[in-house]
């Protein structure tokens, strides 16, 4: 086979990063910022509400997030959070209503798989990572702090 | 029929398009190209329950209506070469169940349409099998969910990202003449200058284009300007400067206004799509429309059409495998 | 005034942690589902390390919506537990405080497949 002189591996990734245009950081930054920061105020006065309403102290954050998860989902089933993903990035990616929408998504979008195979299984797809890490890291930290307050 | 240089074949025996037809979704039809489909389709599900079924559906439509268009009815034509997306091909293999003509499954990613069309003018130049009917599809909801992420989880593509295109379109290969005339083709190499980020798959794809592009001048002995038009089926826009860029390091007089972009032109800069259209259906889409009125009105007397696709999975991505990609070749000459 | 000033607090924390998702976007190509497990797991960390505590009590919702406030929730849970239970707080802990967030997520996704139909592009 004849070669026809296609660059080395090297020559091409510089050929390709030169013609390749990079995402407007600017723009993307100040998207996430404002978009997430509202999320957030959501949040706080929800909080507040929940205050208003006689949660404790310990019960309004769970409150608080529950509200989000459930708005999260909302939004995701009416069609509207994936638009705002693609406007915010980050901004709503991050906030705990971008964990529900990664529950929500793959739900409605496997449902045709079934209900066990479809949505049972691949509600999980995302969220699943984040649960299995997110308690590992929390059991890893409970152990090290076992250790400190009643061995050491 | 004859082989000639190292992987092309010259289709002396005749092989010709005689007819071809396109369907496209509703984006599609809003974009440039949109009065050159022959039907664009309101509700992307075309009136079924899942995606899949939609893109078959459309996949189905488009090969009837190009039987439709050249008179012939469905038992006349000796057999479809065909292929999309989906693992195990399920929307040209579905369709094909109804539409029960003799199936040769083809993949070839997004070089489907023109592998396809490749392999039935070697059936019909030859006198083993005339006509036939090479046809692919695509659709943006069953690569999405196959591929990248479910539709609605909120996420941000990168600039370099393309928009899998809902289209299917057909071409029928007859023996006997017709104005436009399969004259030769390449068989690609899979070429892998190891590329792995997926949201950029025109830089994937470019060099195995470069390679069939350069394979193909030099097996005919020929120039680049030999062609009046060269098509290219879903680099996008990015990808389009980098093949450029690769042709210029061959040679230097490079005339860049030769090259056409399927992909690039699918869709105007208001709808979003990034760097452009992709999918079996693109090229597909585009070819069996807007290209063949360009044909047949005159626009091009030769153009080389190079339809390129990436030969990965979602298993190789995951597995941490770079992109190898592949792309054939056609010329197609008005006579 | 005071409101105001908290009100800002939380605008300002919550979009900055956003943006340093936004940057991991932009800079790394990572995918959602990278970016949520980097977060909680940073989230558990920073607990851990002792930075996160002062920043829920200075920005509150600012600190506590964002993903690595439910890493915090997480090892909150978990400190919580152990010193209530002793060592079987370590498996018990972690969910106890977030599983409000984590049940209506499983429940309300369950429930809204079953309503509403994703939409073509």
């Amino acid at each position: 086979m004849k070669n026809f002189d296609l660059p080395s591996e090297k020559e091409y990734k510089l050929i390709v990063d030169k013609k390749t245009p990079g995402s407007k950081k600017i723009k993307g930054f100040l998207r996430a910022f404002w978009v997430g920061g509202v999320i957030c105020l959501i949040g706080h006065f929800i909080g507040q509400f929940g205050e208003w309403i006689g949660c404790t102290q310990k019960t309004v954050s769970m409150f608080t997030a529950s509200c989000l998860v459930y708005l999260g989902t909302l939004f995701t089933g009416i069609g509207i959070y994936d638009k705002i993903g693609k406007y915010a990035g980050a901004g709503s990616i991050v906030p705990i209503t971008g964990f529900a929408n990664s529950m929500c998504a793959p739900a409605m979008e496997f449902r045709r798989e079934g209900m066990i195979t479809g949505i049972g299984a691949k509600l999980f797809t995302i969220a699943g990572p984040v649960l299995t890490y997110g308690i590992s890291a929390s059991v890893l930290y409970g152990f090290i702090f076992w250790l400190k307050e009643y061995v050491l | 029929m004859k082989r000639t240089g190292e992987r092309s074949i010259l289709f002396e025996g005749g092989a010709y398009v005689s007819a071809s037809a396109c369907v496209a979704g509703k984006k599609e039809g809003e974009g440039p190209l949109g009065d050159t489909f022959d039907e664009i389709i309101s509700d992307d599900l075309l009136g079924t329950d899942t995606w899949e079924k939609a893109e078959s559906e459309l996949f189905k439509k488009a090969v009837k209506m190009c039987a439709e268009k050249s008179g012939k009815m469905m038992d006349e034509i000796g057999a479809l070469f065909a292929g999309d997306l989906n693992a195990q091909i399920i929307s040209s293999g579905f369709a094909a169940r109804e539409l029960g003509v003799p199936f040769v499954g083809m993949y070839g990613a997004c070089s489907t349409m023109i592998e396809s069309m490749l392999t039935g003018a070697v059936f019909v130049s030859s006198g083993a099998i005339t006509p036939v009917i090479a046809a692919a599809s695509s659709h943006f909801c069953t690569a999405e969910r196959q591929f990248r992420t479910p539709l609605e989880l909120g996420t941000q593509r990168p600039p370099s990202a393309q928009w899998t295109a809902t289209a299917a379109g057909a071409c029928m290969i007859d023996g006997i003449k017709t104005e436009i005339q399969i004259e030769s083709g390449t068989i690609g190499r899979v070429i892998d200058l190891k590329i792995k980020d997926a949201a950029h798959m025109g830089a994937a794809m470019a060099p195995a284009v470069a390679d069939t592009l350069f394979g193909h001048l030099s097996d005919l002995a020929i120039s680049l300007t030999e062609y009046d038009r060269i098509i290219t089926g879903d680099l996008g826009k990015y990808g389009l400067e980098i093949l450029k860029e690769l042709v210029k390091k061959k040679m230097k007089d490079c005339p860049s206004g030769l090259f056409y972009d399927c992909g690039a032109n699918l869709y105007s800069d208001e709808q979003d799509t990034h760097a452009g259209g992709s999918g079996c259906g693109c090229i597909a889409g585009v070819l069996a429309g807007h290209i063949m009125n360009q044909l047949k009105e005159g626009t091009y007397q030769k153009i080389l059409l190079l339809g390129s696709g990436a030969m990965m999975s979602v298993t190789s991505s995951l597995q941490g495998e770079s992109i190898p990609s592949i792309s054939y070749a056609i010329s197609l000459k008005r006579c | 005034m005071e409101n105001i000033i908290e009100i800002l607090k939380v605008f300002i924390v919550g979009g900055l942690i956003c943006c340093v998702g936004q940057a991991l976007i932009m800079y790394t190509n990572l995918t959602t589902a990278r970016i949520l497990v980097a977060f909680v797991v940073s989230g558990v960390l920073l607990t851990a390390l002792g930075f996160y505590e002062p920043l829920i009590d200075f920005a509150g919702a600012g600190a506590s919506v964002p993903l690595t406030g439910f890493g915090y929730s997480l090892a909150k849970g978990v400190e919580e537990s152990v010193k209530e239970l002793g060592w079987i707080g370590i498996f018990t802990g972690g969910i106890q405080n977030t599983a409000a967030g984590i049940t209506v997520a499983i429940f309300f996704s369950l429930m809204h497949a079953l309503i509403f139909k994703p939409k073509s592009k």
